[in-house]
């Protein structure tokens, strides 16, 4: 079985900027995988690479095992992209759009399924609606319908939560898990991390165009041996303390802990400052902390 | 199955939906050529030796509507999409680069007949027009259109911003449509213009058109087809290389 997508070093120029430095990624079928980076990483020109927009310097790119150069209609037509920018041809209506969409694909007669992605993101209501007159955020919806008319085994979604409310971004992500589970493999970026903590079995990070980490979501966050401890106190945190601080926010401190040991002592010192304990939790990293981690560190 | 077929019924639904900028302003504008210039002309010239001045014209109005409308239509759409990004829901299918082109060069056929026709019904109350030969007639508006397609489609993907088109549709399209024989016969131009008017293919264009309803033509008719023809080949193998390659589309 090909993997879902298979990227061989990878190299791309924007002039004098590198956006990829020989960039190795495989992704099996059937995962639901996090691309993640600053701004400037690569993440969206490796996207264009993948989905023909943009042609790689050196190296090759594989979608579903299709070369997307020199077997550029198949790779195409395994793969759905959600564009970052919120872009929409003012001329149609919803409906027009996915059908039209879906014609492009060669995907005729395909009135049920365009219904059923309709009814998942919410948009049936809009069918008959010129694209120009819905909101942001409905058209961000039509962006991902538009992705998914020709059924792409390979859905990638390039920020499909910048700027949208709780309520999309929840039947978003119920939706992608299902067609996740139904065999689609879905490559996610975001810039909230905690979508994808909570949705990526697997997580690239990259940075300056170079993969900089990658492992399972799980033993990304096992990388952060260090802990949190979060404390309202009544008075000033004693100065002995400070150096642990690690930032804080709302009257609360958070200090940074090698191991739960290190509690004891912090307690002994606002004992000795004669401080009160308000409130106390310790909190486990989480992917932000890794983030921070690994692109300081590289 | 390809999706050639919905690429071409999406640009041609993309002028059908604003019909009246692009069916109804062109054809307002050929009426009011009609009406001034023969108003203007009548009585003091007779073309071809027999035929009335506004008889004469009408086809070149027609001829004119046709190639000005062709190379709008592809040329704004792709300039449009451009601009506003969404021309990558046309960059994301699985379309070979020749059914691209084929897509956009039809529609541009398309909205050039139908401009084209509009204006010849428009126009036919007022005039006394034969249809000599009404294969030519439309031998040369498809040949016509589909170059002018064409170039919309060079100038939509070399420009970056809406204003470099209209220099192309207003420095390149407009004077060699205006110089090619729309209003006059070139055998009434002094010989060196005469001489420089077969350079311009849009000349052939207007000329084979115009013999389709006359049976008389400054030059025969096979010869100006042959020109017509090539000049599409030369204009479809640029835009055929320009797609092959991504120029100003795949990075």
């Amino acid at each position: 079985m090909p993997a879902a997508i298979e990227v061989r070093d990878v190299h791309k120029r924007f002039g004098e900027l590198r956006a990829l430095s020989g960039i190795d990624l495989e992704i099996p079928q059937g995962e639901f995988f996090g691309l993640l980076g600053p701004n400037g990483a690569g993440k969206t020109t490796l996207i264009s690479v993948l989905a023909g927009l943009a042609h790689a310097d050196r190296g090759s790119a594989r979608v579903m095992g299709h070369d997307v150069r020199a077997d550029y209609r198949a790779a195409r037509r395994s793969l759905g992209v959600v564009p970052q920018e919120l872009v929409f041809d003012p001329f149609f209506t919803v409906r027009e759009t996915l059908r039209i969409q879906s014609g492009y694909f060669g995907v005729r007669d395909n009135g049920a399924w365009i219904e059923e992605v309709m009814q998942h993101l919410d948009l049936a209501s809009k069918a008959e609606v010129n694209m120009r007159a819905l909101s942001g955020g409905m058209k961000r919806r039509v962006l991902v319908a538009q992705a998914l008319v020709h059924k792409p085994p390979v859905i990638v979604l390039d920020e499909p939560t910048a700027g949208v409310d709780i309520q999309l971004r929840q039947a978003l992500w119920q939706f992608i898990r299902r067609l996740n589970r139904d065999g689609h493999t879905i490559v996610l970026t975001t810039h909230y991390l905690e979508e994808a903590e909570m949705l990526c079995g697997r997580i690239a990070m990259l940075k300056d165009g170079r993969v900089v980490a990658l492992d399972s979501t799980a033993n990304l966050l096992k990388r952060v041996h260090h802990l949190f401890l979060r404390l309202r106190l009544a008075g000033e945190l004693p100065q002995e303390l400070r150096a642990l601080e690690h930032g804080g926010t709302a009257g609360a401190h958070v200090l940074r802990l090698k191991s739960y040991e290190d509690v004891e002592q912090i307690l002994a010192g606002i004992r000795r400052a004669g401080c009160r304990i308000e409130e106390m939790e310790i909190v486990q990293p989480d992917l932000e902390d890794v983030f921070v981690d690994v692109m300081h560190r590289s | 199955m390809s999706g050639f077929p919905t690429l071409l019924y999406k640009e041609v639904l993309r002028f059908w939906k604003v019909s009246t900028q692009t069916i109804g302003a062109p054809v307002l504008t050929a009426a009011l050529f009609l009406l001034i210039f023969s108003h203007v002309m009548e009585g003091r010239v007779r073309m071809y030796d027999a035929v009335p001045y506004a008889s004469f014209l009408v086809p070149g109005l027609v001829m004119m509507s046709v190639l000005q409308n062709a190379f709008a239509n592809s040329s704004s759409s792709l300039i449009q999409s451009k601009i506003t990004g969404n021309i990558i829901f046309v960059l994301l299918p699985p379309f070979a680069y020749w059914e691209f082109f084929a897509a956009y060069v039809l529609a541009a056929v398309v909205r050039g007949m139908v401009v084209g026709t509009a204006v010849l019904l428009v126009t036919l109350p007022f005039v006394e027009i034969a249809f000599r030969h009404p294969l030519w007639i439309v031998a040369f508006a498809f040949a016509g259109s589909a170059v002018l397609g064409a170039l919309g489609m060079v100038a939509g993907i070399w420009a970056e911003k809406i204003d470099q088109v209209a220099a192309f549709q207003n420095f390149l399209i407009m004077p060699l449509t205006f110089l090619s024989g729309v209003f006059y016969s070139i055998h009434s131009l002094p010989a060196f213009w005469q001489g420089l008017s077969h350079f311009n293919p849009f000349f052939y264009m207007i000329d084979g058109f115009r013999y389709g309803f006359f049976g008389v033509s400054d030059v025969n008719p096979v010869g100006s087809l042959a020109v017509v023809t090539g000049f599409l080949a030369l204009v479809s193998g640029l835009t055929l290389a320009l797609l092959k390659h991504g120029y100003k589309l795949r990075h």
